[in-house]
């Protein structure tokens, strides 16, 4: 499996998620600089976590209208998967690849925690190596996770199976309480119509490896590189 | 120059110069300052810039041993750590602006260490801070904790630099003065380190980063003075942090540190592009002509004492060589930062600035930046306090005194604060915040580094020699109890006005005792930085010693952390145990009484142990390991057991006074846990390093039982322990 991880001015978890995928895929990816236009031939593209350009606007704002996130929409319509991981997240639904939008957690602070996520769907690129509701621990670390869209919207992403993770307690259950940032019906990770883009909140690449903790999230990477070679 | 301002008594004064050091200058000079070079004048001869108080002192600190490669005098201290890398770090206060303006104030606090740090070549890797409030009931202290922890977190977050941990304590001394110490380690190849010194004639001198405005004239004048009621009024003088040029600064900075372009390179800090050009010039022996039209400005009409005194953040100045201009522009373009050749090195020995076409302040360098004032200010010695006999403190019952301490504001969990700092981007964060030290493995290798912060202000007042030597020694404690080989010291002395002899008299003490403990325990102090006058309306701070540290893990796979394993382990007390309440948290927290002199340090006895203590991690041989420090043996216990879920059963000897062995806050001792069998192994070993060790209990179940006393449950622990910050920050606002 090729990957490229998009690298903006203010990224910062470019580095952790290049490790990542080269643990599970055994080569480095490509990084590619922001203001690069051509794109080469890969497998997969990641737009990785960080505070791009600052997020002085809104959070993914000013990435959102980068000259590469141009080439990664047309490559993501022509069917190549493409992770959005936190800010990378928060991009590509600025980007419109992803409907809804990140706001201000709901009790307005940053939080860096581990939190247990319930795997919703397995058809997917990503999630194909999770058990079907399986839970499943990552970290987050943001301010401005707060999952928004409207009724219908959050009807549609549900009722086609749309919905990739939810913030669970430790045994599954989705509650108010396992709640970290007061995302809508407790959305913490969603995919486009055909599965193929997965934006999510929590960090994958930073619980891949035991010595940091866990490797739930090196589960996902692994499974890409199967889905993917 | 027009607008001239006149040199008045008054002028002078306001720049902060006695009439004896103006007297200096007009020596120095020759003529009277114009008011662009009396303002140069005041802040290199700040109290902030030149350590007139404390050089004296600071000089007979420990500094060396095989594996430093630069002590104090530079940016930060660079350590070997082996394999042709080096640790560069550094601890650095932010105190008067966090007070005036805490999310600036602390946020540009750790801007500002962070650039000290990657202008020596190094890639930040992990920041720490210490951080002291007042009291929790005086009204201003929830507003500067948000603050505070807020600008901290905003700044680490976004460079995307973890926040690894550190300590925070409330004093009511602390009500007009809190303390903001910040610290960063980075990692370097030790044969790439950029030091500041300039180095040949002709060569340019060429400003990056972000624009010069008018924010932060004076900082380092305010930072050596002490507040009254109107200091909100300085304002003005905190800077603005923007993390995201920083970010690119940083990244601008090794890309071309890669190249062979730098000769000399400096970040402009405290007294801004005055500082760092009478540095980099002073420690070259040279001489700087600088043309200040040249210097990019985000405002129209800046004077040159402006330009020179304004303390903008995310600026470096940098010595290029010949011929790399355009290499190195590119690079800052690149990254859209701003590069501007502002002057040229020349051998004269003098500062000389010009501004619209004409020279605007002419001064020698090295009488300003090397003769400035040092002061052998008068001081006494601290009056001794008497020691406390436990069996005059009032005996509480051991488990309602447990519940009070757990909750007490310096004991209670953090959480609330390190859960909004980003601790673990860049993917090395082997403990995350909230056990002895973190650690932070060294990226794409084996090893690791074991950083803490620590120091305990009511034993400074109580006897500031015996204050400073347990701040180093529980540095050295909290690295050797994950497995770090303590290497190197930084040091934050935070004070009140050194012009009092008996504060005088806490900084010279403190510093005599740290230095015998960091002798000691070949601990070696390479970088620092002091901060007086700590002091509002005439009351000053505790005396806060804030120390750093800095330790090696050669096998990340060996270390050890606080939390309880699993059930069915025995635990473990290393050391003596005699049950010392002078100055304790029991006294203060269940007696209402701050007397009574400290336990005192067996600096012999650390070292033992501390090896003792890594050779058992080494071997693994234990299965936590936690030093045991605030609050007292039981507190240390009831630590492990909340962070682990797991309970305890605690045996007390017999023959005791129950309450001064449970929290008696004797020194040198570590709890460790392992399983039964393992116990003769290490009771052994203790036993051939003549190291006192004994079993007092065994880990199960999900409460927390002392023999003869009772049992709490952990539940209940817990949420006392977790309870009290995030109910003291949410609380309704008495002000309000």
């Amino acid at each position: 499996m090729k990957a490229a991880v998009i690298v903006f001015p203010g990224s910062n978890c470019d580095r952790d998620v290049a490790v990542a995928l080269e643990a599970s895929t055994g080569k480095a990816p490509l990084m590619v600089w922001h203001r690069d236009t051509a794109l080469p031939a890969v497998d997969l593209i990641v737009v990785p976590g960080g505070f791009s350009y600052g997020d002085y606007l809104r959070c993914g704002a000013m990435a959102a209208h980068s000259p590469i996130l141009r080439e990664v929409k047309a490559r993501a319509e022509a069917g190549t998967p493409v992770l959005g991981i936190c800010n990378g997240f928060q991009i590509i639904t600025e980007a419109g690849l992803l409907p809804g939008v990140l706001m201000r957690n709901a009790q307005l602070k940053f939080i860096c925690k581990d939190v247990f996520l319930k795997v919703e769907r397995t058809d997917s690129p990503f999630t194909r190596a999770y058990a079907q509701d399986a839970v499943v621990r990552l970290p987050i670390a943001h301010a401005e996770g707060n999952y928004y869209a409207d009724a219908a919207t959050l009807d549609r992403l549900e009722g086609e199976g749309l919905v990739a993770f939810r913030y669970a307690g430790a045994d599954g259950s989705v509650s108010a309480a396992a709640n970290p940032n007061g995302s809508a019906r407790n959305i913490a990770g969603i995919f486009s119509e055909n599965r193929r883009v997965l934006g999510l909140m929590p960090h994958p690449e930073r619980l891949a490896e035991d010595l940091l903790g866990g490797s739930d999230g090196k589960v996902m990477f692994d499974g890409l590189v199967e889905a993917l070679s | 120059m027009s607008k001239e301002s006149a040199i008045t008594p008054e002028v002078i004064k306001s720049h902060g110069l006695t009439a004896d050091e103006y007297k200096l200058v007009l020596e120095i000079m020759g003529r009277a300052p114009n008011i662009t070079e009396l303002g140069i004048f005041s802040v290199m001869w700040s109290e902030h810039c030149s350590y007139k108080s404390s050089k004296k002192w600071l000089k007979t600190l420990p500094t060396t041993a095989p594996w430093v490669i630069c002590g104090p005098g530079e940016n930060a201290g660079v350590i070997d750590i082996g394999d042709g890398e080096a640790a560069i770090f550094k601890m650095e206060s932010h105190n008067h602006p966090s007070f005036i303006e805490p999310y600036q104030g602390a946020a540009t606090g750790v801007g500002g260490i962070l650039r000290d740090v990657f202008t020596m070549g190094a890639r930040p890797v992990a920041n720490m801070n210490a951080l002291r409030f007042g009291d929790p009931a005086h009204p201003k202290t929830r507003h500067l904790v948000n603050g505070v922890v807020a600008g901290i977190g905003g700044y680490g977050n976004c460079i995307g630099v973890p926040t690894v941990g550190g300590e925070t304590n409330f004093h009511a001394s602390y009500n007009g003065n809190i303390l903001v110490n910040a610290m960063t380690v980075g990692l370097a190849r030790a044969d790439r380190i950029f030091y500041s010194a300039a180095a040949g004639v002709g060569n340019p001198v060429v400003y990056v980063g972000s624009k010069t405005g008018r924010d932060g004239i004076h900082g380092a004048t305010m930072a050596s003075a002490e507040f009254s009621e109107d200091s909100e009024e300085k304002r003005p003088t905190v800077q603005v942090g923007d993390p995201f040029t920083e970010k690119l600064l940083v990244e601008a900075c090794l890309e071309l540190m890669a190249t062979d372009a730098i000769v000399a390179i400096q970040d402009m800090g405290a007294a801004g592009l005055t500082s760092s050009s009478f540095e980099m010039a002073s420690k070259g022996g040279l001489g700087i002509e600088m043309d200040l039209d040249a210097v990019p400005m985000r405002e129209e009409g800046m004077s040159a004492y402006e330009i020179m005194l304004s303390e903008s953040q995310e600026r470096m100045l940098m010595v290029l060589k010949p011929g790399r201009e355009d290499l190195a522009r590119s690079v800052f373009e690149k990254w859209e930062l701003d590069f501007a050749i502002v002057g040229v090195l020349t051998d004269t020995g003098r500062m000389v600035l010009k501004r619209h076409g004409a020279v605007v302040a002419d001064l020698p360098i090295d009488p300003l930046a090397q003769a400035s004032p040092e002061y052998d200010r008068p001081w006494v010695p601290g009056v001794k306090r008497a020691v406390i006999d436990a069996a005059e403190v009032p005996a509480h019952e051991p488990l309602a005194a447990l519940k009070t301490l757990v909750g007490c504001p310096d004991l209670a969990s953090k959480r609330w604060i390190w859960q909004q700092y980003d601790h673990m981007v860049m993917g090395d964060t082997v403990q995350r915040p909230g056990g002895d030290a973190a650690v932070v493995r060294v990226h794409g290798s084996n090893k690791a580094l074991g950083i803490t912060t620590d120091c305990t202000p009511r034993y400074c007042l109580a006897d500031p020699h015996e204050g400073g030597r347990q701040a180093v020694a529980e540095a050295y404690r909290n690295l050797s109890a994950v497995g770090a080989r303590p290497l190197a010291v930084t040091d934050n002395l935070n004070f009140g006005n050194p012009e009092k002899p008996e504060i005088m008299g806490q900084i010279v003490e403190a510093i005599q005792g740290m230095g015998e403990a960091c002798r000691a325990l070949d601990f070696p102090v390479v970088s620092g930085n002091v901060s007086l006058y700590n002091e509002t309306n005439g009351t000053a701070i505790l005396p806060t010693p804030a120390i750093g540290a800095v330790g090696l893990i050669d096998d990340v796979n060996k270390t050890a952390s606080l939390p309880f394993k699993q059930a069915g382990d025995s635990i473990i007390l290393i050391g003596e145990t005699k049950g010392w309440l002078g100055a304790s948290l029991y006294l203060r927290e269940l007696c209402g009484r701050e007397d009574g002199a400290p336990p005192p340090v067996a600096l012999h006895r650390e070292k033992r142990e501390g090896d003792f203590v890594r050779g058992q991690i080494a071997e693994q041989n234990v299965s936590a390991v936690h030093d045991v420090s605030d609050g007292g043996l039981l507190v240390a216990v009831a630590e492990m057991a909340m962070a682990s879920g797991i309970g305890a059963e605690i045996l007390p000897p017999k023959g005791v006074a129950l309450h001064a062995w449970c929290f008696g806050e004797d020194q040198g001792r570590y709890l460790l846990t392992a399983p039964a069998s393992q116990v003769p192994v290490i009771l052994e070993a203790a036993h051939q390093h003549d190291i006192t060790a004994q079993v007092i209990g065994s880990t199960g179940g999900r409460d927390l039982t002392l023999k003869g006393s009772g049992t709490i449950s952990l539940e209940e622990l817990t949420g006392i322990n977790e309870g009290w910050l995030p109910g003291f920050m949410s609380a309704p606002d008495a002000n309000s």
